[in-house]
């Protein structure tokens, strides 16, 4: 079996704080891979190293078999990776339809305007803010703008998307619409490698799971292989046997 | 495409009354007075899409007019070249210039970038000032012959002048085009969120060198006819650190990203410093007048005169570019 995305011992530091540390991976096609760990586990950093924002400092990364380790982010969307960003960045004065016009005319297929619009009508449809199309990116809601963020990495026709906490800052129906839309997103022969915090989400959507912890690979395995782990629980929770001792009453 | 615009139609009809109304009447005062309106258009326009379009403040723009009225004066008395061409050529080696320039300083950001279009300017200024070929600072002068091929100083000053109309017809469709194809469409991405948009594909680095150079092209070009027409320059005010400023300004009162903006911007403060400058009682107090208007304009209307339009009447997004 092809790996879609193969990591392998990538770290990166940042002065003296080891960031990630050498960490190893891979994403068959068309599955969801789930990264979790505390906060301050360097996971994002992750997605900057993958996508090309930050350099690693040692390991390489190979995405559909080219080699991406140097590549700057705008390379990277061409060869069908996109992103989003966990603190959404929507182009503000420019409109909803706009915004993702840009991921369309930048990504994988470098359309040109007319078929760019038609491609963004349709993404913008698929996550539901198709009546929003002319408003303003400022004005849209807050799991509106997490929307945007994905119908921007849609509309470049990725091969992989890294979702980097769409569920956070959503309520529960906004939050069972967008669990609807990744399973969807997969379902149309995208892999998907998404960050996320919300257990429920990640348990039920991922198909592997990897977790880590202070810049390392801590876990990986199926759903309710990792959340049993002990070093696992440990690093969420501290001592595993903690309950334990405080209630033991010898 | 671009000719199903209403608004390229629109433009030309503005150019064709700029022809007419001096024509009209062999009226030489007039036309002098839309000369400098139609330069301040250009140059207004041309800052347009660094500052409007791709969100880069340009303090150094008159670099490239200075430039290029300077290779055009040195092409036509010099070599002896045909005015068109020097021109053009002129606009070329400005643009080469400024890609150049552009790669230099477009890593940096903000405020950076900001100072580092001053620095060029300076460095500019400086170098031309000592330079031999160009006369050092007493510049150069435009001997009468070079009117000769244009048959006569009379005719030249009329050949100069569509020309320079011509030059700012270009300016705006050249911003028109821009703004509706998919170059500008990442230019807007670059100005709203310049990581956000590497992040969506755009290649910012080469765009933004792109940019700045095609922005440097037609202010090279007017320079070089423009000086052509006054018959000498020296870098003082080849280099009017001035005017730099101005261009700013008339581009905030009209409305930067807007075409029209910036055309009207460059009217209308070229209008009031005209009217300022030759008023005797307020001579010399255009720059106070400059920096009032501005700190209203960037105070209760940041997005110039267009951009409080858009504000009050939201459908004239569509309709006026």
């Amino acid at each position: 079996m092809s790996a879609l995305l193969e990591v392998r011992g990538v770290s990166k530091r940042f002065g003296g704080l080891v960031a990630v540390s050498d960490v190893s991976f891979s994403i068959a096609e068309g599955e969801i891979l789930g990264l979790i760990g505390p906060n301050g586990a360097g996971k994002t950093t992750l997605f900057n190293i993958v996508n090309g924002v930050y350099k690693a400092d040692q390991g390489s990364i190979t995405f559909a078999e080219k080699d991406i380790t140097r590549y700057s982010p705008d390379q990277v969307v061409h060869l069908g990776l996109a992103r989003t960003h966990q603190i959404v960045k929507p182009l503000n004065d420019l409109t909803v339809l706009d915004n993702v016009t840009v991921g369309a005319c930048f990504g994988r297929e470098y359309l040109d305007m007319a078929a760019a619009r038609k491609v963004a009508s349709e993404v913008l449809q698929q996550v539901g803010l198709g009546d929003r199309a002319d408003m303003m990116a400022r004005s849209l809601t807050i799991a509106g703008k997490k929307r945007l963020e994905v119908a921007r990495a849609l509309a470049a026709k990725p091969k992989l998307l890294l979702l980097d906490e769409v569920l956070a800052g959503l309520n529960p129906t906004e939050v069972a619409t967008m669990i609807e839309l990744v399973r969807k997103i997969r379902d149309s022969g995208i892999s998907v490698l998404m960050i996320e915090h919300l257990m429920q989400a990640i348990m039920s959507l991922s198909n592997r799971i990897v977790v880590l912890n202070l810049g390392r690979k801590l876990a990986e395995g199926q759903p309710d292989e990792v959340v049993h782990n002990s070093d696992v629980v440990e690093a969420y929770l501290g001592f595993p046997d903690i309950v334990d001792k405080l209630t033991r009453t010898d | 495409m671009i000719l199903r615009r209403p608004f390229f139609w629109i433009i030309l009809l503005i150019a064709a009354g700029f022809i007419y109304a001096p024509l009209h009447g062999n009226n030489v005062s007039l036309r002098e007075d839309l000369i400098l309106i139609a330069i301040a258009i250009i140059l207004a326009s041309n800052l347009n899409l660094m500052i409007g379009y791709t969100g880069y403040v340009n303090f150094g723009h008159i670099v490239f007019y200075g430039l290029g009225g300077y290779v055009g004066l040195y092409l036509t008395t010099v070599r002896g070249w045909n005015l068109v061409l020097a021109a053009l050529v002129a606009g070329v080696v400005v643009s080469v210039c400024g890609f150049l320039f552009g790669l230099a300083i477009l890593r940096l950001r903000g405020a950076y970038f900001a100072l580092a279009t001053i620095g060029i300017l300076q460095a500019v200024q400086a170098f031309v000032s000592n330079f031999d070929p160009w006369g050092r600072s007493t510049g150069m002068y435009l001997s009468f012959a070079s009117y000769q091929p244009l048959g006569g100083a009379r005719r030249a000053l009329w050949i100069t002048y569509f020309l320079i109309i011509a030059v700012m017809a270009l300016s705006m469709i050249l911003s028109l085009a821009i703004k509706n194809s998919k170059f500008g469409l990442g230019l807007f991405a670059i100005r709203e969120d310049e990581d956000a948009a590497v992040v969506l594909g755009v290649n910012a680095t080469l765009y933004k060198a792109i940019i700045y150079s095609v922005s440097a092209f037609l202010p090279a070009v007017a320079g070089a006819l423009m000086f052509f027409k006054n018959g000498m320059i020296d870098p003082s005010i080849a280099f009017e650190y001035m005017l730099s400023l101005e261009g700013i300004v008339m581009l905030m009162l009209g409305g930067q990203g807007s075409v029209i903006g910036a055309a009207l911007g460059g009217t209308l403060y070229e209008k009031l410093r005209s009217y300022l400058l030759t008023s005797p009682v307020l001579s010399n107090f255009h720059l106070v007048i400059a920096g009032g208007l501005l700190l209203m304009v960037v105070l209760f209307a940041p997005g110039g005169l267009i951009g409080w339009l858009y504000r009050w009447v939201p459908r004239s997004r569509k309709v006026i570019e």
